[in-house]
């Protein structure tokens, strides 16, 4: 058991940097501060259950605790208004704070009507993401760069089974589903690198389903836009149909250009009595 | 002939695989080969396979959770072992084994340990709280019984006979459809959790009339000891919940074996509908499991404080709105599957509700300790661990149902540590501290206190070990169920969240020293009154074990804490002038040869034996109706032999005058 207290002190460090409590972009920050700051509410009620649940069996101990014995004494019409109103008060301002919250923190919610975000199209496959850019017309596999301080538009899909698109230090999650589109609205406010990746279970290769996120500058954007573009490899049908087939841990991959309409086709192919992935065959 | 049954199936794949396959099988045949031994199987079947007495059955349940919390929990341990090593490194399990190793450990913890650890404690108390003599069906007692144990029975040989389900407990499809999960897997889970359902929904409308139908004359319902209360509240939740489950599960069946496409990615098909459908069970079963906890802690807190709990009618009312609420919050299973502002806030706000009753229950809990005398017998212990450990699920719990930060920590291990938060003191502690208070009821002698206080001690602290780095490890952007990972600052976290499980193998080992040692020292621990801990509900009324019929004289009701008020007044104990025979449902046969056939039904549905399958399920027809034509089902003890019963009781009785 004394092992555990330095091994502890030497992860602190670790967590002083974990995504979530040191986040680099508004959406992740705002769920953070509603996390704790809810928690902080949540004290009105956990505080004083730990100290009554402390106290009492202290005071009130067979072996020689000095609180008074009274047997009958089984209701109190006061204690009981004060237990179910202030929790019930807490839960009010909470429910304020989840109406008000769920909206402005909505992942399909644009961050900033007034500025033209960077659409980029996120595919799920087994067991990697691909990204296309539609303005730049270059694709890459797991990796997602986007320049630091524009709010980035993500339109999700999944040519698989259920994922979930998850960049914790940007905050947000959300499922990407085949035959379905779903959005993430996320903004990186300064340079830097993170980790993105699959938080939903989805077979073999999901423990290395990460990708890497670069939040740039503007100029290092363009600049790597063009490297996508001296790539040589065009992300035709031909080889499309090669990526999808599962792989795991895959590498990073740069594609200048893909199949126009490529996304919604890939969305299509669920939807149509034609649909790619007959899935279920009887034995 | 033999379906997709061939010599495959066996779990040649890898040593671990065989480890647990031949654990399994040998485990099995120590029990045939002792039963032989002590030449017990006549005693055995009579007396417990094909009995139809609450008590027994109860006690079959609990034994068959113990042994599958056992089962669970090694995959417990060695999804702890392989995370603590498995740092840019594949450890020592391949994923397609480690996904059988999570999934099996929630599946048996929910289907096979958590729920007949709570049927089997409702089982052996509740008629004996509400004067009954048996439950208002007690064949189909029996049948819930073998059913649920041929489920488990089922996943049990799939550490055997092929592999297990990867999909996780929850069986989420596109992935648990034939084409990402073509193996048995997905139907052992199936077909374990169909049949097993079956079993609860049964016990659900089972104990809905019983304590609807079968209660003591006075015995109104706000005069109902609590854990009844919470029992009522849960038959409810059962029979109104788990047919969902079985819906659910038997159309990704239908998927699996027709291409019906419900829950298919193409032709139609949506995994939404799979996700609502399955929550639409699940969150209910949350309460299924929690609420007959908070029973035993109120019936445990309200004896060892020795005074009447306090604020009852609180207590009653707010098992109730949690029970209906618990209807209402399922969606916030999944707030990221993209559903609009307005729906999540709405579930959202209906899932912090429910922490309104439940936070009323912890402090009706800590003022029925005010003004008591509290002794810090082992169950007691479990409750005051419950109520510290709870609460910090519970805050966990608020957070996760504000959409926003769910969308944070969704899918990470801060999840997995919040629901381990809420279950393990939420209901798992509460049956412990069921079975240490009503463990002499059962068997007529006290569990040793020293073992237990030990056992706690190792599990509470075992647990705080194993979760809060989960908490941490989920700020660190951690997601469930990976085996392995690339992030050095997450090791640290998950060797001590590793010595957290050894601690709680500690205390399982002191809990088996527990039952081992009171064995041993039984007669010195006997309990001859019936009553060993001052009891205020009528279960400690009975004589411990209590006779077949419980109360020779069914009792009249007419307070809360029926029996310390007749304690008070001294009628406890009062003996009637003479006795009246009892009429007692009979032993059937039945109930074990339906689990028997269901058990090989599932099998074959799993393997595609279908000729088989054909076969058991028109055995079971045939015994269903055989069993309705039977007129014979009850028997009659002589007046002459209740009173030698009772004689022989009082005369054992010390220090109560007859």
């Amino acid at each position: 058991m004394a092992l555990c207290v330095p091994v502890l002190l030497l992860a602190a460090c670790g967590l002083a940097e974990a995504p979530v409590l040191d986040p680099k972009g508004p959406v992740a920050m705002a769920e953070r501060d509603l996390l704790f700051e809810t928690l902080a509410i949540m004290m009105i009620v956990a505080v004083p259950v730990f100290i009554m649940a402390f106290v009492f069996a202290w005071r009130f101990r067979a072996n020689g605790g000095k609180g008074r014995y009274d047997p009958s004494w089984s209701s109190s019409l006061g204690i009981e208004v004060v237990i179910w109103a202030v929790p019930a008060a807490i839960i009010v301002v909470l429910g304020g704070y989840v109406w008000v919250n769920a909206h402005k923190l909505d992942p399909f919610k644009q961050i900033d009507p007034d500025v033209e975000p960077l659409v980029v199209e996120v595919v799920a496959q087994d067991w990697k993401w691909l990204f296309l850019y539609p303005d730049h017309d270059i694709a890459t596999v797991n990796e997602l760069v986007f320049p630091a301080g524009m709010p980035l538009t993500l339109n999700i899909t999944s040519d698989t089974v259920m994922n979930a698109f998850f960049v914790p230090a940007l905050g947000s999650q959300i499922y990407a589903m085949a035959g379905m589109e779903t959005h993430l609205n996320l903004l990186a406010d300064e340079a830097g690198q993170f980790v993105g990746r699959n938080s939903q279970y989805s077979g073999d290769g999901f423990s290395q389903q990460s990708f890497v996120v670069r939040a740039v500058s503007q100029a290092d954007f363009d600049a790597w836009v063009e490297t996508v573009r001296g790539a040589g490899e065009t992300l035709d049908e031909a080889t499309y149909e090669t990526l999808r087939a599962p792989s795991i841990a895959h590498p990073v991959v740069h594609y200048d250009g893909f199949e126009d309409g490529l996304f919604d086709r890939i969305i299509m192919r669920y939807m149509s009595p034609e649909g790619h992935d007959h899935s279920a065959t009887t034995n | 002939m033999l379906g997709r049954l061939t010599i495959d199936a066996l779990p040649l794949y890898s040593w671990v695989a065989m480890g647990g396959a031949g654990v399994t099988v040998l485990g099995g045949l120590a029990v045939v080969a002792l039963l032989t031994w002590f030449r017990a199987w006549g005693y055995f079947w009579n007396e417990w396979f094909t009995s139809v007495d609450h008590k027994r059955i109860g006690i079959m349940y609990i034994v068959l959770a113990m042994i599958m919390l056992v089962r669970g929990f090694v995959d417990a341990l060695m999804m702890r072992a392989q995370q603590a090593i498995a740092l840019n490194d594949g450890g020592y399990l391949p994923p397609g084994h480690f996904d059988q190793v999570f999934s099996s450990h929630g599946t048996i913890m929910i289907f096979f340990m958590a729920m007949p650890f709570l049927t089997g404690l409702i089982n052996i108390v509740v008629p004996q709280q509400i004067g009954a003599r048996d439950v208002a069906f007690p064949f189909l007692n029996s049948l819930s019984f073998w059913l649920t144990a041929a489920g488990a029975g089922l996943i049990l040989i799939s550490l055997v006979i092929g592999k297990f389900s990867t999909a996780g407990w929850t069986g989420y499809p596109p992935y648990s459809g034939i084409s990402s999960s073509p193996g048995v897997g997905v139907d052992y889970w199936l077909w374990s959790v169909l049949i097993s359902g079956v079993g609860s929904t049964l016990t659900g409308i089972n104990f809905m009339v019983t304590i609807i139908k079968r209660r003591a004359p006075g015995l109104i319902l706000m005069r109902m000891p609590l854990f009844t209360w919470t029992a009522l509240c849960v038959s409810i939740l059962m029979a109104f919940a788990f047919p969902a489950l079985t819906v659910v599960a038997a159309l990704l069946g239908l998927d699996r074996i027709f291409a019906m496409h419900f829950f298919t990615n193409a032709d139609g098909g949506n995994m939404m509908n799979y996700a609502n459908l399955l929550w639409i069970w699940g969150h209910p079963e949350v309460y299924i499991l929690i609420l007959p906890a908070f029973g035993i802690y109120s019936e445990v807190v309200a004896t060892f404080s020795r005074k009447r709990v306090f604020g009852y009618h609180s207590l009653v009312y707010a098992t109730a709105v949690i029970a209906i609420l618990s209807f209402t919050v399922w969606l916030h299973h999944f707030f990221t599957m993209g559903a609009s502002a307005n729906v999540n806030a709405v579930f959202g706000i209906a899932t912090m509700i429910i922490a309104v009753p439940t936070g009323v229950k912890v402090f009706d809990w800590l003022f029925t300790m005010y003004r008591g005398r509290i002794t810090f017998h082992p169950a007691m212990l479990w409750t005051l661990g419950f109520i510290v450990t709870f609460v910090i699920g519970g805050v966990t719990g608020v957070l996760l149902a504000i959409p926003p930060v769910d969308y944070l920590m969704h899918n990470t291990t801060f999840l997995v540590a919040h629901f381990h938060n809420m279950l393990i003191p939420g209901a798992l502690f509460g049956f412990f501290a069921g079975v240490q208070y009503w463990f002499p009821k059962a068997f007529g002698f006290r569990l040793d206190e020293k073992w237990g206080v030990r056992a706690f001690w190792c599990w509470i602290s075992g647990f705080y070990l194993a979760f809060m780095p989960l908490y941490l490890l989920g700020m660190m952007g951690m997601p469930r169920r990976m085996e392995r990972y690339d992030i050095a600052e997450w090791q640290p976290y998950l060797i001590v969240a590793a010595l957290g499980a050894l601690m709680v193998l500690l205390g399982i080992a002191c809990m088996a020293i527990q039952f081992y040692v009171s064995v041993q020292r039984r007669e010195s621990l006997r309990d001859g009154t019936g009553d060993p801990w001052d009891g205020r509900t009528l279960e400690w009324m009975t004589a411990s074990p209590p006779a077949p019929y419980n109360f020779a004289v069914v009792p009249t009701v007419d307070d809360i804490d029926a029996f310390q008020v007749m304690k008070e007044r001294g009628t406890a104990y009062r003996r009637p002038d003479h006795y009246l025979p009892i009429t007692m449902p009979k032993n059937s046969m039945i109930g074990i040869m339906m689990g028997a056939f269901s058990f090989v039904f599932g099998f074959a549905m799993i393997w595609h034996i279908w000729w088989l399958a054909v076969v058991c399920g028109l055995i079971m027809m045939g015994a269903v109706i055989a069993r309705c034509c039977n007129d014979d089902a009850e028997y009659t003890i002589s007046a002459e032999e209740v009173a030698a019963i009772e004689n022989r009781r009082y005369a054992a009785m010390p220090g109560v005058a007859s």
